[in-house]
């Protein structure tokens, strides 16, 4: 049983939760856990959310407007309420500090919340692991952890793709992940790409004609 | 009954038919895989099956739609909890396919090209309960749906519904494949809501 600690509204429709889970096992960067809600005559439903930090039991959920289970946990749920969580699951898209080889993080939309967590274990390690990051989204409104991400992080590159509506004076049209926005490292590094279908789909496309190894390339789809 | 989260009341879209349990319906088509999407021309593809003496058996795709097809249309349960109700397909059966294979083997672990594996005893796959279907809705399967080949077997969580379909090893112990080793059911019943080891 876990319980609303914290909250932050990370965009006009996300929300990031925090909970106090007694026993919680630990978990790795990249894992998720199964969210339950049950209501007063038992009805339940439940859904998946990946961690978004490699150290807490936190989840960064938008909220999808005929949803059943995120407008609940994004305008509903207040602290001190509780939730059955169940975790952590999955064992391959997943960041291991110390796994050595350079990282490429490519998320679409809420698909970030994951590679966040891997961001975060890299700072947390205190390795010198280097990290890119491509983040696609459709406005810059739409940036989950705006301000953690502006900060400058020695060995982490951050790449803000729009796909809508860009800032003013921003060099790059807004449009759809491109080639280039991957930037030009040399391919022997563990790709993680997360977000919805079409958006990994075109996303590891385009890892695989750079050269990517297709063993390297994990991917998580939602939607 | 689990805690009751105060002020949820769910939509209860399912109300109207049997899902099994924490499913909820969905009318697109989710795509899930572990990796980018494999593209495999259909004149390179091939399936072989292994018997546990290493005997082998392979079909080409002109092999594989000379032999009788059939149009199973059923309902799909994904672990990631949705389910998508009367969905149509065309392929070979499985009981087909393996009728003049000679094995005494109670495990098949299933390969994709890909890399992708994942495991089911073999007589989940008989008695007209699995096809390897080449067709989804009346078109070509697509690449991200597991074409041009995948396996289907509804009444196993997706998971074990393996894309991309390649080879089957029939053997006579278990042997987990990719999901079912990083901590997945090994058996997979949406009914029974058998998700994670220890379910």
């Amino acid at each position: 049983m876990a319980r609303l600690t914290e909250t932050r509204q990370e965009t006009g429709t996300a929300r990031t939760l925090v909970f106090d889970v007694p026993g919680w096992p630990g978990h790795l960067a990249g894992q998720h856990v199964d969210v339950r809600l049950t209501a007063a005559d038992g009805y339940a439903a439940q859904r998946s959310y990946s961690l978004s930090a490699p150290d807490r039991v936190e989840l960064s959920v938008q909220r999808i407007p005929d949803g059943e289970v995120s407008p609940y946990l994004t305008d509903v749920l207040g602290v001190g309420d509780p939730v059955e969580i169940r975790g952590p699951v999955g064992g391959w898209f997943v960041w291991r500090p110390g796994a050595g080889r350079d990282v490429l993080l490519v998320a679409g939309g809420s698909g970030i919340a994951p590679l966040m967590a891997m961001i975060r274990a890299r700072r947390l390690a205190g390795r010198g692991t280097r990290f890119r990051l491509a983040y696609s989204t459709r406005t810059p409104g739409d940036v989950f952890y705006a301000d953690e991400l502006r900060r400058p992080e020695p060995g982490l590159d951050v790449t803000h793709v729009y796909t809508r509506v860009a800032p003013d004076g921003w060099p790059r049209p807004p449009g759809r992940l491109m080639a280039a926005d991957l930037g030009d490292g040399p391919p022997d590094r563990d790709c993680f790409v997360c977000g919805p279908t079409g958006f990994v789909e075109s996303a590891a496309d385009l890892l695989l004609a750079r050269g990517h190894d297709p063993r390297r390339i994990k991917t998580e789809r939602f939607g | 009954m689990g805690i009751v989260s105060p002020g949820f009341h769910g939509r209860r879209r399912e109300s109207a038919v049997k899902l099994p349990p924490g499913q909820y319906l969905t009318e697109d088509f989710p795509v899930l895989s572990a990796g980018p999407t494999p593209r495999i021309p259909v004149e390179e593809w091939e399936l072989t099956v292994t018997t546990e003496t290493g005997r082998q058996h392979r079909w080409t795709w002109r092999e594989l739609l000379d032999l009788p097809s059939e149009t199973p249309r059923v309902d799909i349960h994904c672990v990631t909890k949705w389910s998508k109700l009367g969905t149509d397909w065309q392929g070979v059966s499985l009981d087909v396919l393996l009728a003049d294979v000679d094995t005494a083997a109670d495990f098949a672990l299933v390969s994709s090209y890909g890399g992708y594996t994942t495991n089911l005893p073999l007589e989940d796959l008989l008695d007209g309960q699995a096809w390897i279907v080449y067709r989804y809705d009346g078109e070509e399967l697509a690449p991200e749906h597991g074409g041009p080949v995948r396996l289907l077997v509804p009444h196993l969580y997706f998971w074990k519904s393996a894309k991309w379909l390649r080879g089957i090893d029939l053997l006579t112990e278990d042997e987990p494949g990719f999901w079912e080793s990083a901590g997945y059911h090994d058996y997979g019943d949406p009914w029974r809501e058998q998700r994670y080891q220890g379910d």
